[in-house]
């Protein structure tokens, strides 16, 4: 039997790692589940001569090809779209590309502004210390003054531009359009007890040198310091309440398989927008049939991915290819809506530096651009290195066919159902897609490149997972309340991407963990009354 | 089988004529194949998750071939594999995967790529600083982000 505890965090990811060390002064008994292990960079794919390689096995995005002990499949096969993710103390910040832009202003008053979706029940100025209290935690590098964004204060300099970068960039001057270095959590100086990046140039994959910033690294040594205990390899199968309706605590697996029940005055989910619906919706019970918190019956829906729209090309020159971080530049030139280009809301460019010879060999293969036999070799020397890159990052407007459910059949290794994603993308998005289609073609004109190709959507580009459990102040409408509790279940928080009303058009990890610190503030100081 | 081997031998001798159709010896680049006994070795030794579907693609290309390919003659070889390639699917993507991804990351192929046959770590690389100054026309742009 387990101790009780005050608070339990199911997830060790962007936004579990951030609301254990926000907690963690409270001086409360405070406990996370995982349900991967804690990460050992000298195994990264970096350190090996397979490096590349690894990305289509152990460290594939994807947890369906990924498939390891600590990952649980998703039925995605009726998704353009597939779900990538990544299981292990940090969660999806092991694998990401570390590019950190925050939603805009705007982005929170998406009803008001532009007649669509719903306004958040939070706005920027509210998150906007919490923004930057991740900043510090994360440790963010980036340049001041960009008239595209609100100011902030990175508190290291930009990586880079590079020769990809130069060359964006004079592409960008020619048409007159905004760029600027991205934000990114890469350490571009000695931080915190991270080293500096050294351009092992294979970011995304998890980074041997530990100048990304995944939460393993940042928030976690300071919060188990602090006193948060984290059990990794257990795996939570659902949530039970007591006679009052109130959560009592989890039922998980532990690293032997054991079934355990561990006691909770709170339950916080951090599991992400589509494992926290699942979670919930494998906790009904006879007082919740539907699922936990879901007596409105939107747990799980409107679902938002990001779809992707990815167009590049090739230069004589030399580009940074595989030699640099892959975030290099982001453009917000067509981020704020413009109802003249057919669409509302909007798209940041997000551009790339390259990629290896095994990625450039295989995908130039999949798009023909380089022959089987003797031409093999010329074809191929042409394109190697030579590749520069844009993704239009799309918003997506929530919809509620969009979905999590559970899968009638498909279970993971502890017999748990599984996700099923059922996702379409809609109409506003497909056409912002065409159009930073085309606009990333005149880029890519500018800088003369050539043999443009495109991949849209991004197959397996579904990083980004939001909207399944919203918040917002009317319990008809949403899952939580404007400060992250569970409108039906008082001692239930969700605080990841889950929460996400809607998508804005930047990759969201930086919101996610602002909004997880909010919430975590407001719990302090809530205390009292936490569950009136 | 081969007690080594998730292939039998005449799907490793497969294996090998069609990694050689894919990408022959070249001496204009002065590289080897990927029929190179090492490069086929390495092939096959780290072919794990993917034997499935590389074995899936191999009984394709012997249905096509009707007979080993590397008892072809050239043309004829060069004709299946077009017909393989042509198929597609994701037994042919793996199979062609596995075929560069061992290919390019041979010492002798990187070299002559002019990259230095190595992990990323713990060396890096150097990323050049670039001209900041071509930033300028942006930093005087107005705030383009709106306040709602």
């Amino acid at each position: 039997m387990n101790d009780p505890v005050d608070v339990l965090i199911i997830g060790a990811g962007a936004s579990g790692a951030a609301v254990a060390w926000s907690l963690a002064e409270t001086k409360m008994h405070i406990l996370c589940l995982e349900q991967g292990g804690w990460m050992n960079p000298a195994t990264y794919p970096s350190t090996g001569r397979d490096w590349e390689a690894r990305a289509f096995g152990d460290y594939s995005p994807s947890p369906n090809i990924r498939a390891q002990p600590e990952d649980y499949p998703v039925n995605d096969d009726n998704s353009p779209i597939k779900v990538v993710n990544f299981n292990g103390v940090g969660g999806g910040t092991v694998m990401y590309t570390a590019h950190f832009p925050r939603l805009h202003p705007s982005d929170f008053r998406v009803r008001t502004l532009d007649g669509v979706a719903d306004d958040w029940p939070v706005d920027y100025d509210t998150l906007a210390p919490f923004f930057e209290e991740n900043d510090r935690m994360m440790g963010v590098s980036g340049l001041a003054g960009d008239p595209g964004v609100p100011p902030r204060s990175p508190p290291m300099p930009p990586l880079a531009l590079g020769r990809s970068g130069t060359m964006l960039g004079k592409a960008m001057n020619r048409l007159g359009w905004h760029w600027w270095p991205s934000d990114t959590t890469v350490a571009t100086a000695d931080y915190e007890g991270r080293a500096r990046c050294i351009n092992l140039g294979h970011c995304t994959p998890a980074c041997a040198q530990g100048s990304k910033a995944s939460t393993d690294i940042t928030y976690w040594p300071v919060a188990r310091r602090a006193g948060v205990e984290l059990r990794t390899h257990c795996r939570v199968r659902e949530i039970t309440t007591n006679e009052h309706g109130m959560a009592a605590g989890v039922v998980y697996y532990d690293a032997d398989g054991v079934e355990q029940f561990q006691a909770a005055e709170v339950v916080v989910l951090a599991c992400n927008g589509v494992g926290t619906p699942r979670l919930l919706l494998t906790s009904a019970s006879g007082r919740f049939p539907n699922g936990l918190a879901n007596s409105t019956g939107l747990v799980g829906k409107n679902l938002m991915f990001h779809p992707y729209a990815q167009v590049y090309g090739y230069v004589d020159d030399e580009t940074d290819s595989n030699r640099a971080p892959p975030t290099c530049l982001w453009s917000k030139e067509f981020y704020e809506t413009d109802k003249s280009r057919g669409f509302v809301r909007g798209y940041t460019f997000q551009f790339g530096r390259g990629v290896g010879p095994v990625a450039e060999a295989v995908a130039s293969d999949a798009k023909g651009l380089v022959p089987w036999g003797a031409g093999h070799h010329a074809a191929f020397r042409r394109l190697n290195g030579h590749r520069l890159g844009l993704s239009a990052i799309c918003e997506d407007l929530p919809e509620e066919h969009n979905r999590v459910t559970l899968d009638p059949a498909l279970k993971d290794s502890h017999g748990i159902p599984a996700p099923r994603i059922d996702y379409t993308i809609g109409e506003n998005t497909a056409r912002m897609m065409e159009h930073g289609i085309a606009r990333a073609k005149e880029i890519l004109a500018a800088a003369e490149a050539t043999e443009i190709c495109v991949n849209s959507p991004i197959l397996y580009g579904g990083w980004h997972l939001l909207g399944t459990a919203r918040m917002g102040t009317d319990p008809a409408r949403s899952v939580v309340n404007e400060w992250g509790r569970s409108h039906d279940v008082k001692n239930l928080f969700i605080v990841d991407g889950s929460l996400f009303v809607t998508s804005g058009g930047v990759n969201p990890t930086s919101t996610i963990q602002a909004l997880a610190l909010y919430i975590a503030d407001q719990m302090k100081q809530r205390l009292a009354n936490l569950f009136d | 089988m081969s007690a080594d081997s998730l292939l039998t031998l005449a799907q490793s001798d497969d294996l090998r004529a069609i990694a050689g159709v894919i990408i022959p010896v070249s001496a204009e680049f002065d590289v080897p194949g990927a029929d190179d006994p090492a490069i086929h070795a390495d092939m096959v030794a780290t072919l794990g998750r993917d034997a499935g579907l590389v074995r899936e693609a191999l009984d394709e290309l012997a249905r096509l071939a009707g007979r080993p390919l590397a008892g072809l003659d050239p043309a004829r070889r060069a004709a299946v594999a077009m017909e393989l390639r042509a198929t597609g699917g994701a037994a042919v993507a793996t199979l062609t995967r596995v075929v560069l991804q061992c290919y390019y990351r041979d010492d002798r192929v990187v070299r002559s790529l002019g990259l230095e046959p190595r992990p990323p770590y713990p060396k890096g690389h150097v990323l050049e600083e670039g001209d900041w100054s071509l930033l300028d026309p942006v930093r005087v742009r107005s705030p383009m982000w709106r306040r709602p």
